[in-house]
């Protein structure tokens, strides 16, 4: 049915459904009776669509809720204490969430040193240096790696990563770098290393993507004038950059987030051990893989109740790490976009 | 031109030397660019090389119809993973995709007010949670309530999980549809509400599809919140009261396993989960490419 | 609109997928990984036979117990006995008291992958203990040396596996190293989750020995069956009589006939550093969890038809499988025991 035949079944007025004008097409203004400026099918599909939309909203609160009081038991017992501690004991049910607080900043903070400059590297090749018709098929084979199931990070961690760290770098590093404490102890192959390095690789692509993106919201204009004025490639590039710094936090932030809840690559090659070591060798463990390990089993109303707890600590970090991220990304790309 | 005697010391610096050193630092860092990108698409390329070749080997007609066999006898399959990852995305879309297309409409039509920020903050947030923590609530929500693991539980914690893409991409297609259309139907006076349904809608209808199935390939891929909510079946189960199998916990059990063959399977099984994502984000990609035109 | 003609068959097509096979009785259960290997062979029979689904996922003991005190699944299995606290809280949540039935034994092997050790290594209680706490560090260790004359072992780290989730198994294994450990009983005592001293942790029985399989210089503790199924080496153990005993099914018999007389009255025994000269000193019984009075009287009795057959029928399967079979005075007991779970 075209819409001329809707029309000629419809009234002919200007209905403007919550009416608050929408811009009338051409024509003799008529004014409209109060009858037809409310239309019920717009209300009710504005207020309908409106519930769904603070459905999404109620959501998170729904959730923030349910592991708030899912982990009264510690908050309780522990208070303040359960996110210094470091004694994890199920036998004594005791619980103590600092090793896993290190583990899992250790390995993001890992993962970032790693990633952002080679996002950077990529980000600037992305938008300035490469051809447009290299540019596409590249851009989409790195958000390709952003598709990659964890899981499947994971086996070829255990696979492919892990005994290459085990024969190859590990006692490479120990031998030329073990002066430092952070190349200490036996090569295990599973340990920090391998979750850094599994992270650094995830995070990649988010932080590359919207880096690129980021740089290229910055007008032509300001390229422009920096290429007049005789400066390299690399120097307008320098340019650029320094417009998009806030971009590119926001984007560090994001690709952080995803690296503290990332759980099932981070899982399988850390080594499952909830201890604090100053080398990267040794075996570790994150928030989100203790309750990958541990979640199905804990047999104590405390146990379950520890690992909500530490369920809503991670909640808590990636909603303050994402919001800070999206506040900061939107308010560049704001700038800049044309809708 | 030449520089001469009154030039202050520091405009010597844009003699030849110094531009030669520009000229350095350009290159250098265009190399530095080049290499960053290798490195980038290595790993890429290294994992999705290893896992086609694995999974090529392991995976064959049996995989796709047998049943799993038991513990450390060779052979059989994961048709029930296969079928329930269906099942499990299937029911996270029925969930999730009325909720997140509602409120994408909400949010493209009449979100330019405080609400549809805040809305649109907490969708970009939600998207964040870890999966993880996601499975925690559904089982505190669903299967504790239910005393049951169940493939239901499953489908709500990916539904939960699909709601903040398919919201900001229904939002971000109904946007791009051009407001001339929009202000036909209104000229023509049909009801706002009809011309978002008949009009709109219809027109990004394409991108949202994709957008959804990119959505569903991704909840396809995921394991963390399936391991206490749908737990896992080894038999062939399409019952939503049940628990169900799936590709991704699969391979998880499968892989960290001494057996060769289950490992082997672990890679057939990431193999097709890999291709299925391949596939869904090329048509994405072709889609969305057309409409956006940036520089 | 075909669109929503479309959605409607989709629905329609979902739903019919979705719908319960009717007819086919299913049951849940999940636990321990240490007879998974067994388990699912008696599930699979007893399905081709009977058409009855019990289905079984091994998430280890911990999670057995768990989700039996939480009602989440229609039985359990656990190689480390419910404690009085666990089986009072599940008795309060559930409204019935939770019954242990042992359906076989088993050993839990110290399994190691070394070169040089060939597949004859001896160790002992006291050995065991100290890599296990971090003590001994390095294979050529004295210690290590002096009880394995003929081999040259390497300067090489030992590699400790262990398990990073609730496991019977581990129960077993640390309620032996507490009996021969002082050590060990005043630092890390028992459970099925411990505090461990070092090492890496993997999940399940089939975790730790693919960390074993996959790490050189590993030793790490699993259920026989899986070191066998992977040609993995094990460990001789010097059991309390002073002889090296290696873990084979006659040797877990004789540890279990060794404590028979004593066998208390709701089945939650440990057999482990029994005496007798040929007991391999780590062997365990495995359990399931079952419900007295479970509120689906069909599924009910499902289980206590499943339950006779694993003791009569099931128990050939064991040898094939690496798992000694019951003796016959526990089968009596045991039958005694299904036969006070509530049918109807």
């Amino acid at each position: 049915m075209t819409v001329t035949q809707q029309a000629v079944h419809q009234d002919s007025g200007l209905t403007s459904g919550d009416g608050r004008g929408v811009s009338p097409a051409a024509g003799p203004s008529r004014s409209v009776p109060d009858s037809r400026r409310w239309n019920v099918g717009d209300l009710v599909f504005k207020h309908l669509t409106m519930l769904f939309a603070v459905g999404v909203l109620s959501l998170v609160f729904l959730m923030g809720y349910e592991m708030y009081a899912g982990s009264a038991l510690t908050l309780e017992k522990f208070g303040w204490k359960f996110l210094v501690t470091s004694t994890w004991d199920p036998v004594q049910d005791e619980y103590g969430a600092l090793p896993l607080i290190f583990g899992t900043i250790v390995s993001s903070m890992l993962a970032l040193t790693i990633a952002l400059p080679l996002s950077l590297g990529v980000a600037i090749f992305l938008s300035e240096l490469a051809p447009r018709w290299l540019e596409r098929p590249l851009s989409f084979l790195v958000e390709l790696l952003a598709a990659i199931p964890s899981i499947v990070y994971g086996l070829w961690g255990i696979f492919v990563l892990v005994p290459w760290l085990r024969q190859s770098l590990q006692p490479w590093l120990g031998s030329h770098a073990g002066f430092l404490p952070l190349f200490r102890g036996p090569a295990y192959g599973f340990g920090m290393l391998a979750a850094g390095l599994i992270l650094a690789v995830m995070v990649l692509p988010i932080i590359a993507s919207i880096s690129r993106d980021v740089m290229r919201s910055i007008p032509n204009l300001q390229r422009e004038a920096a290429l007049a004025l005789g400066a390299t490639r690399w120097e307008t590039t320098k340019v650029v950059l320094a417009s998009s710094k806030s971009g590119i936090l926001g984007a560090t932030l994001l690709g952080l987030g995803r690296a503290v809840g990332e759980t099932m690559a981070v899982t399988m090659v850390i080594g499952n051990r909830a201890d604090i070591s100053a080398s990267l060798f040794n075996p570790a463990y994150t928030m989100a893989s203790v309750i990958a390990n541990e979640f199905a089993e804990a047999t104590t109303a405390m146990y379950t109740s520890a690992l909500v707890e530490v369920a809503f600590v991670l909640f808590v970090v990636t909603i303050v790490l994402n919001a800070l991220a999206r506040l900061v990304v939107w308010s560049v790309t704001r700038r800049y976009r044309t809708v | 031109m030449e520089c001469d005697e009154e030039v202050p010391d520091r405009m010597r610096l844009n003699g030849k030397g110094y531009f030669l050193w520009r000229k350095a630092k350009n290159h250098a860092m265009t190399f530095f660019s080049v290499l960053c990108l290798l490195l980038a698409v290595a790993p890429l390329v290294l994992i999705f090389s290893y896992t086609v070749l694995q999974g090529i080997t392991a995976l064959n007609i049996d995989f796709f119809i047998q049943m799993p066999k038991p513990v450390g006898e060779t052979g059989g399959g994961m048709a029930n993973a296969l079928v329930g990852t269906a099942i499990l995305i299937g029911l996270g879309g029925l969930m999730g995709l009325p909720i997140g297309i509602m409120a994408g409409m909400y949010l493209a039509e009449y979100g330019d007010n405080p609400l549809g920020h805040l809305v649109r903050f907490m969708a970009d947030v939600l998207s964040g949670v870890p999966s993880i923590v996601v499975g925690v609530v559904a089982y505190i929500i669903v299967v504790l309530p239910m005393k049951h693991f169940s493939a239901f539980a499953g489908g709500v914690a990916l539904a939960i999980l699909m709601i903040p893409t398919v919201t900001r991409t229904t939002e971000e297609m109904i946007r791009l549809v051009p407001h001339s259309y929009r202000e036909a139907g209104l000229a023509l006076g049909i009801p706002r509400w009809k011309t978002t349904l008949r009009i709109v809608l219809p027109t990004a209808l394409k991108g949202i599809t994709t957008g959804v199935l990119l959505a569903l390939a991704r909840s396809a891929g995921e394991t963390a919140p399936l391991l206490f909510t749908a737990l896992g079946n080894r038999f062939w189960s399409t019952s939503i009261g049940q628990p169900i199998g799936s590709l991704t916990v699969f391979i998880f059990d499968y892989a960290k396993a001494p057996f060769t063959d289950w490992n082997q399977q672990a890679w057939a099984a990431s193999f097709v989960l890999i291709a299925l994502i391949f596939i869904l984000s090329l048509v994405f990609r072709a889609v969305t490419w057309s409409k956006y035109e940036e520089r | 609109m075909t669109n929503r003609r479309n959605v409607l068959l989709g629905l329609v097509l979902l739903a019919a997928v979705a719908a319960p096979v009717f007819g086919q009785l299913k049951l849940n259960g999940a636990g321990a990984t240490f007879p998974y290997v067994i388990y699912s062979k008696w599930f699979d029979v007893y399905h081709t036979k009977t058409g009855i689904e019990f289905n079984y996922q091994s998430i280890g003991s911990g999670g057995g117990i768990k989700q039996v005190m939480e009602g989440t699944v229609d039985f359990g299995a656990t190689d480390g006995p419910m404690t009085d606290d666990q089986l009072t809280e599940a008795a309060q949540k559930q409204g019935t008291d939770v019954l242990h039935i042992p359906t076989v034994m088993g050993a839990v092997v110290a399994t190691y992958n070394l070169a040089e050790a060939g597949n004859n290594l001896r160790l002992t209680p006291e050995v065991l203990a100290g890599i296990f706490l971090g003590d001994i560090t390095k294979w050529n260790d004295a210690k290590i040396a002096e009880i394995n004359p003929g081999k040259s072992l390497p300067d090489r780290t030992i590699i400790v596996a262990h398990r990073s989730d609730g496991s019977g198994t581990t129960y077993i294994f640390v309620d032996y190293l507490t009996k021969v450990s002082k050590v060990w009983a005043e630092k890390v005592g028992k459970g099925t989750s411990v505090n461990w001293p070092v090492g890496l942790g993997g999940k399940g029985n089939e975790g730790v020995s693919g960390l074993v399989k996959q790490s050189e210089g590993s030793i790490g503790y699993v259920e026989l069956a899986y070191a066998v199924k992977n040609n993995l080496p094990y460990a001789l153990l010097k059991n309390i009589s002073g002889n090296y005993v290696n873990a084979s099914l006659e040797a877990v018999s004789a540890a279990a006939a060794s404590s028979a007389g004593s066998l208390p009255e709701d089945l939650r025994v440990s057999i482990t550093n029994a005496g007798g000269k040929d007991a391999y000193p780590i062997s365990g019984f495995t359990w399931l969890l079952v419900y007295k009075a479970m509120k689906d009287k069909e599924k009910a009795g499902a289980m206590v038809k499943f339950l006779h057959w694993a003791m009569s029928d099931g128990q050939s399967y064991a040898k094939e499988l690496y798992y000694a079979p019951l003796p016959k005075d526990v089968v009596k007991l045991c039958e005694r025991k299904i036969n006070s779970i509530v049918v109807k």
